[in-house]
């Protein structure tokens, strides 16, 4: 829907309580134009609930594979530390405590309909205030410093949270958080290769990345991979991919084919769950893709643990 | 799955170097915490040639920072954090007859040398499995560096605390010998 064309807000959206303005755009031939209003406070009171869905609730996905996967582990050991980690999300889901005490740094992706107008309050500051009412009040751990080589001074409320924004089309805020250990994203890794190194290349550092991780990033982990752009391109598209739900392969075929590729060469090590020996390395590699240079080829792999805690919401 | 093998601390080195890699153990008693800071601020104590706040003689170290406890919890999820940010400070507290410690992730050399040297094991507990081992842990107190928050040595009351032998005192290692197993060439 586009905001030239938009004569009057629909009825539907009146009764759902959505607010309207009305913008004169003068000069235009005073044409007038709607967008909705969103309070500041509905985006931080979202914000904070999604972090405390995301850390007290596996996702249905994550829950399902760890399942099946633990029918058919065929390391005792390996088998043992799964069902723990199942019972593990089980007792967290039911009494609403964390899954795990790492509660993450809270990274936030936010898709801003561009005929939304935030009203009352930052809207950085909303996302931020959302954090700290979740870490502060929802018994989640804070474990952010100000300062990363200096003073390392805890900042006690878990803020700031790490915020990308993308301008979208539509009167919607879509917002998708995710709490992310430190365990399995200091296993991440990031590579520009050459283009001559071609699929094999990828596959390789992305294998290897996951493999010489071992048992440090809690396995089975899922491995986000970003491929292409620039950068830091390639590393918001991996930490993008571990937000797509586990068995869902990315749309291109070849791509998928990909992803499938890497996650049986990654079983084929052996490490299995905790680390001690299975066929359960990996639950999933979820790949994202961006056109890129003609003399590049970067490649960002984003390791996330089991406890993959990720939610999101349409505002 | 073999035998569970009960233990209390404090424990001896003859019943530590009795323990094998992959034995599965139950652990009762007192247990204390410390991560990199609270090792830090130890190991520069030892450095300076000054006494430590705890006795480490037959006692077990578990490398975690629990989330803050709900009303009416002894602790909040407290599972193991990575091991190797420790190893740097390990031996030094080995030597001072450290038996044991608990966390996830692989180990230096260093630590192993030292572990066999002193008769010290390393247990595994399962990373991210934090509420179900939260379970085990029936009372806390800090011991030291409450400014630390999470980071500060507690000192743990545990009851059949859940974990595995990976790495025994004769230096066997599981995250060695088992992935090579079910390694498909
Ligand atoms: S890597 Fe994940 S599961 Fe392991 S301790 Fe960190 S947050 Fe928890």
């Amino acid at each position: 829907m586009s905001s030239k064309k938009m004569t009057e807000p629909r009825r539907s959206a009146i009764k759902k309580e959505l607010r309207y303005v009305a913008i004169l755009r003068i000069g235009n031939n005073s044409e007038v134009s709607y967008v909705r209003e969103i309070k500041a406070e509905v985006i931080q009171n979202t914000v904070r609930d999604l972090f405390l869905q995301a850390n007290y609730f596996i996702g249905k996905d994550v829950y399902d594979k760890l399942k099946e996967q633990c029918e058919i582990e065929e390391s005792p050991v390996g088998k043992s530390v799964l069902k723990q980690i199942i019972e593990n999300d089980e007792i967290a889901s039911k009494e609403q405590i964390p899954i795990c005490q790492d509660t993450g740094l809270a990274v936030a992706f936010i898709e801003l309909g561009q005929e939304v107008l935030i009203v009352d309050g930052d809207f950085n500051e909303a996302i931020n205030q959302g954090v700290r009412e979740a870490y502060t009040k929802g018994f989640l751990r804070k474990s952010v410093v100000s300062d990363p080589v200096f003073d390392r001074k805890n900042t006690k409320d878990n803020t700031p949270a790490i915020i990308h924004v993308k301008i979208v089309p539509g009167d919607k805020v879509k917002i998708t958080v995710t709490a992310k250990g430190i365990g399995s994203e200091n296993m991440s890794s990031l590579k520009m290769l050459k283009p001559a190194d071609g699929v094999e290349g990828v596959k390789k550092f992305v294998v290897d990345t996951a493999v010489n991780a071992g048992p440090n990033p809690c396995p089975p982990i899922i491995v986000g991979v970003g491929i292409g752009g620039t950068m830091e391109m390639a590393a918001i598209l991996s930490k993008k991919a571990l937000l797509r739900p586990v068995g869902q392969y990315n749309g291109d075929l070849r791509y998928a084919q990909l992803e499938d590729e890497i996650l049986q060469e990654i079983n084929k090590s052996g490490i299995g769950p905790g680390g001690l020996g299975g066929r359960t390395t990996a639950l999933a590699v979820n790949i994202e893709y961006f056109p890129t240079h003609i003399a590049g080829l970067p490649v960002a792999v984003n390791i996330c643990c089991h406890a993959s805690r990720h939610a999101e919401k349409v505002i | 799955m073999e035998n569970v093998i009960r233990i209390m601390t404090p424990v001896t080195t003859e019943e530590i170097r009795k323990l094998r890699a992959k034995d599965n153990v139950l652990i009762t008693g007192v247990i204390y915490t410390a991560r990199d800071a609270a090792h830090k601020r130890l190991v520069n104590l030892l450095n300076e040639g000054k006494e430590l706040p705890i006795d480490l003689k037959g006692q077990i170290i578990y490398y975690v920072g629990p989330a803050p406890a709900k009303p009416g919890y002894a602790v909040g999820p407290a599972g193991p954090t990575t091991s190797y940010r420790m190893d740097p400070y390990t031996p030094q507290l080995l030597k001072l007859g450290l038996k044991g410690m608990i966390g996830k992730g692989t180990r230096s050399k260093e630590v192993i040398d030292a572990m066999k040297e002193h008769g010290a094991v390393y247990f595994g507990a399962v990373g991210g499995a934090a509420a179900l081992i939260a379970k085990s842990i029936k009372k806390v107190d800090v011991v030291c560096y409450e400014d630390l928050g999470a980071e500060a040595i507690h000192r743990f009351y545990v009851e059949d605390f859940p974990a595995i032998v990976v790495i025994d005192s004769q230096g066997n290692n599981l995250y060695e010998t088992e992935p090579k197993k079910y390694r498909i060439k």
